[in-house]
């Protein structure tokens, strides 16, 4: 846990081994920055934060403090540095740093917040590091610092005279921190907003040992975990005679309601496995999918219910409307299916424990096991591997306390990997959610009532209270329901907003059709309500919205007749960005079939083009995956889909073609990992609407009856 | 168990395995091969794709037993220095999020290229198809495909 002296702004400079300067400073604090220079001793002071290191050879080195998953970060913070320091970036060295809470806040991956928590940080620690190079240079030729400047890791004079930082890392050192230190002036960028390719590439392509499931330690045992196979059962009992005589295995032992399988190998213990003889019993109801439709009615039905925000009257609304519009959407249970399954190191040694795997969330997996072994957190060491995707997944600990609990009862180094069966059948799924809408208008068309009602299964307030239409409706209540299931479920990418910008953009579709109105222009006409008379609370801005959305509408040709094709709008604000998105559907063969998706995104600042791209793709790809396929169900508390066999992700052959537009405001980067995703469904699901004329109110859509298969 | 004296990589690599064991698992714990990866034990997702006799093969149904004799390359073989056409393809394309995925990718492009230097759109998706990407990479995976072909002929 930061206390409040180590969170303090910190700066130091000390020459490392080796010499050179190494300069350590806050990435993520909250307080201003105050460069301070606290000696020289060696990078072990208990406050001394994050590193940025230059060597006489010239290399930087910027230590990455959080988890990379594939959003980029890896190479996005140090470019931001960089930029700053005008470093040379062919020889900037990247390096992941373990979990250290005294050096580190916020060492996470979640919630699209990376960027935006610590830009200014990150800017201040380069362009203090230049400073202090630039004044190195400017004593060594006896001139005035003013006349000297800063490329691509020289310090050159006006005279034309040039030193590399290599040369200037000692000198500079030893001088004294500037307090202040001056930012470029945004439209100076040259690396930030460039196409840079991503810092692991290199390792990824020739197969180097990244990730967690290729950790190794010598004398590391494998284990397989065996989980109640139903949610609702608990361990009985369980006989591991004859498993404990196969080839390779050196042990089984039980804890919580699971057994655990301990051997030399994977596949020995996988078939050690199936030779464990378990008894469960039952623990809670043991809940069926056909339960689950019955609840979400009982729960829009019924009167046990939150209200998260009321505006106006909207009962009134609705008894004095033109017309009124209902409708429901429901979505199902997912599982994340990263391509890596969940799995980590532990090695349990009396009074620590050391521990290495992917975790978007460390700190809580280091107090969390700290706390379950009686043992301090800082005895606790977490080095954090490259993630094969997460999407939320690893946001939850269990699988590193498992691994934990594991490594202090067999006393020795093990590592558990997850089967895919593993992976699938064992727990935290995005929640199954049923939305119920109603809408009320004017003889004019205006929206003068919105209601929204969310019932989740282990969901939470599955609402969004304060999101558009909040704001730009007079009469307006939301309220949710939720029913605790034994299904256990947590954030999912864009959590909530996954499927519920899907739901509402999907409404506002059948609402502005009720009223004759083109969807654009009936979301662009609430965002003028919104901003002339805005109703309560409103946590969007509606100009950053309105340019999304024009932006799209002009980049996709919107209302101009395209032979053939028929287009679906979607706009949402997730996180802090905004994105609109219009999708292209044709009818080929009697089929529907989802031609191109016009992406526009407003994410402040891009740090990276290709990663931002890939980013805004991929929540593409992703979001049409899981509203076209994805679908958990469950019999009598057990997961029906186990592998991709019967559990389908999107392929290769069924993406559309993309093209991605960002705004240029120069507003400060909001956030980019999840904010592409939360449109998709609703472009797409508004673009079957126009090409069939159905309209899609269940996901996933490829299982239903009708033209989509 | 039994002894094998695997060909992987143009080395020989003798393993004393039960005879079912997986090749997947034989490259990942037994030889420290672990750019070969597990992702779904059924040959579903393709992460585990290495060449065998210059075939891309799905290793995690492979039983050892079925590629004693065989050649195999996997990831690390590839090229020596990370320098073959589709690896350099993918580089310059920026192709990996995350990244799991992309060594079977790239096995799979590999020996698509090797059997077809000039393959059509159509080629791409039916060798592509067997391999997911749970990032959604595939608009760039297509790129560097292309960009690898045309590298190839140079």
């Amino acid at each position: 846990m930061s206390t409040n002296q180590s969170r303090r702004d910190f700066f130091k400079t000390t020459a490392a081994a080796g010499g050179g300067l190494v300069l350590g400073f806050s990435w993520f604090s909250s307080e201003a920055f105050q460069p301070q220079v606290v000696g020289t001793a060696a990078a072990d002071a208990i406050d001394f934060n994050a590193y940025l290191a230059i060597s006489p050879s010239g290399t930087v080195t910027i230590f990455s403090p959080n988890p990379e998953i594939g959003q980029g970060i890896k190479t996005a913070f140090p470019i931001i540095v960089a930029e700053e320091l005008d470093a040379d970036w062919e020889k900037v060295k990247v390096e992941q740093s373990p979990l250290d809470t005294k050096k580190f806040e916020r060492q996470l991956t979640g919630g699209s917040g990376a960027i935006r928590h610590s830009w200014e940080r990150l800017r201040k620690a380069g362009a203090t590091a230049r400073a202090l190079l630039i004044e190195a240079a400017a004593q060594q030729w006896g001139v005035p610092a003013s006349e000297c400047n800063a490329q691509k890791g020289m310090v050159v004079h006006s005279s034309g005279k040039k030193l590399s930082y290599g040369d200037l890392a000692v000198a500079a050192s030893k001088l004294p921190v500037p307090k202040e230190v001056k930012l470029k002036a945004t439209s100076s960028f040259s690396l930030i907003g460039s196409r840079v390719k991503g810092v692991d590439n290199k390792d990824i392509l020739t197969g180097k040992n990244l990730f967690g499931i290729d950790y190794k330690r010598p004398g590391m045992l494998h284990a397989q975990v065996q989980r109640p196979p139903a949610f609702g059962l608990k361990l009985k009992s369980f006989d591991a005679t004859e498993a404990k005589k196969m080839p390779g295995i050196v042990n089984v032992v039980s804890f919580g309601n699971k057994v655990a399988i301990v051997g030399k190998t994977n596949w020995e213990v996988m078939q050690a496995r199936k030779a464990v003889k378990i008894e469960w019993e039952k623990e809670k109801d043991l809940e069926s999918s056909a339960d689950h439709d019955r609840l979400f009615k009982e729960m829009l039905n019924g009167t046990n219910v939150t209200v998260q925000r009321k505006d106006g009257d909207v009962e009134a609304a609705f008894k004095n409307a033109h017309k009124v519009i209902e409708a429901e959407y429901q979505c199902p249970f997912l599982p994340h299916s990263p391509m890596e399954p969940m799995n980590f190191f532990a090695h349990f040694k009396g009074d620590s424990i050391e521990l290495a795997g992917p975790s978007q969330t460390p700190e809580a997996a280091q107090k969390q096991i700290a706390k379950m072994l009686n043992i301090a957190p800082e005895k606790v060491t977490l080095e954090l591997t490259r993630m094969g995707g997460g999407f939320g997944r690893r946001l939850n600990t269990d699988y590193a306390v498992e691994a934990a609990e594991l490594s202090s009862i067999i006393k020795a180094p093990v590592k558990v990997t997850w089967t895919r069966e593993d992976d699938m059948t064992g727990g935290i799924y995005r929640p199954a959610v049923r939305y119920r809408f109603k809408a009320s208008i004017d003889k004019a068309g205006n929206m003068t009532g919105f209601m929204l009602h969310g019932a989740g299964m282990n969901a939470g307030n599955s609402t969004r209270q304060d999101n558009f239409p909040a704001g730009a409706v007079d009469n307006l209540l939301i309220q949710s329901s939720d029913h605790k299931s034994p299904i256990t479920t947590g954030p999912w990418r864009a959590p909530i907003t996954n499927f519920l910008a899907y739901a509402e953009q999907a409404f506002l579709d059948e609402v502005a059709a009720a009223a004759g109105k083109d969807p654009v222009q009936f979301r662009l006409e609430l965002l003028d309500k919104a901003e002339k008379s805005p109703v309560g609370k409103i946590t969007y801005e509606t100009k950053r919205f309105r340019e999304v959305i024009k932006l799209a509408a002009e980049k996709s040709g919107w209302g101009k007749k395209k032979k053939g094709i028929s287009q679906g709008f979607s706009v949402y604000f997730s996180h802090a960005s905004y994105v609109a998105q219009v999708a292209e559907m044709t009818m080929a063969k009697g089929k529907p079939v989802l031609k191109k998706v016009y992406a526009a995104v407003d994410c402040g600042i891009v740090i990276n083009e290709s990663s931002a791209k890939n980013q805004i793709y991929g929540a593409i790809v992703d979001g049409i995956g899981h509203a076209m396929y994805g679908n958990l169900t469950f019999k009598d508390g057990a997961p029906q889909q186990e592998n991709f066999n019967k559990y389908r992700l999107i392929r290769y052959n069924e993406v559309p073609d993309i093209e991605a537009h960002f705004v240029n405001n120069g507003i400060e980067p909001t956030g980019l990992g999840e904010p592409a995703l939360p449109p998709t469904g609703g472009a797409l699901a508004n673009a079957i609407f126009k090409t069939t004329g159905k309209r899609l109110y269940n996901q996933p859509f490829a299982d239903q009856d009708g033209p989509l298969g | 168990m039994a002894l094998f004296q695997l060909k992987i990589n143009g080395k020989n690599y003798p393993v004393d395995v039960d005879a079912n064991t997986p090749l997947l698992w034989v490259l990942r714990d037994h030889l420290d091969l672990v750019g070969t990866k597990y992702g779904c034990g059924m040959a579903m997702c393709g992460a585990c794709t290495v060449h065998v006799n210059g075939d891309a093969t799905r290793s995690c149904v492979l039983p050892i037993s079925a590629v004693s004799a065989a050649n195999i390359t996997t990831i690390e073989g590839l090229s020596e220095k990370g320098t073959h056409p589709v690896q350099e393809a993918w580089d310059e394309v920026d192709v990996p999020q995350c990244g799991y995925c992309q060594a079977g990718q790239i096995m799979t492009a590999s020996a698509l290229l090797s059997k077809n230097p000039n393959p059509s759109d159509k080629d791409i998706e039916e060798a592509m198809v067997g391999n997911i990407c749970r990032c959604g990479t595939y608009h760039r995976i297509h790129d560097a495909v292309k960009v690898a072909a045309t590298k190839m002929k140079k």
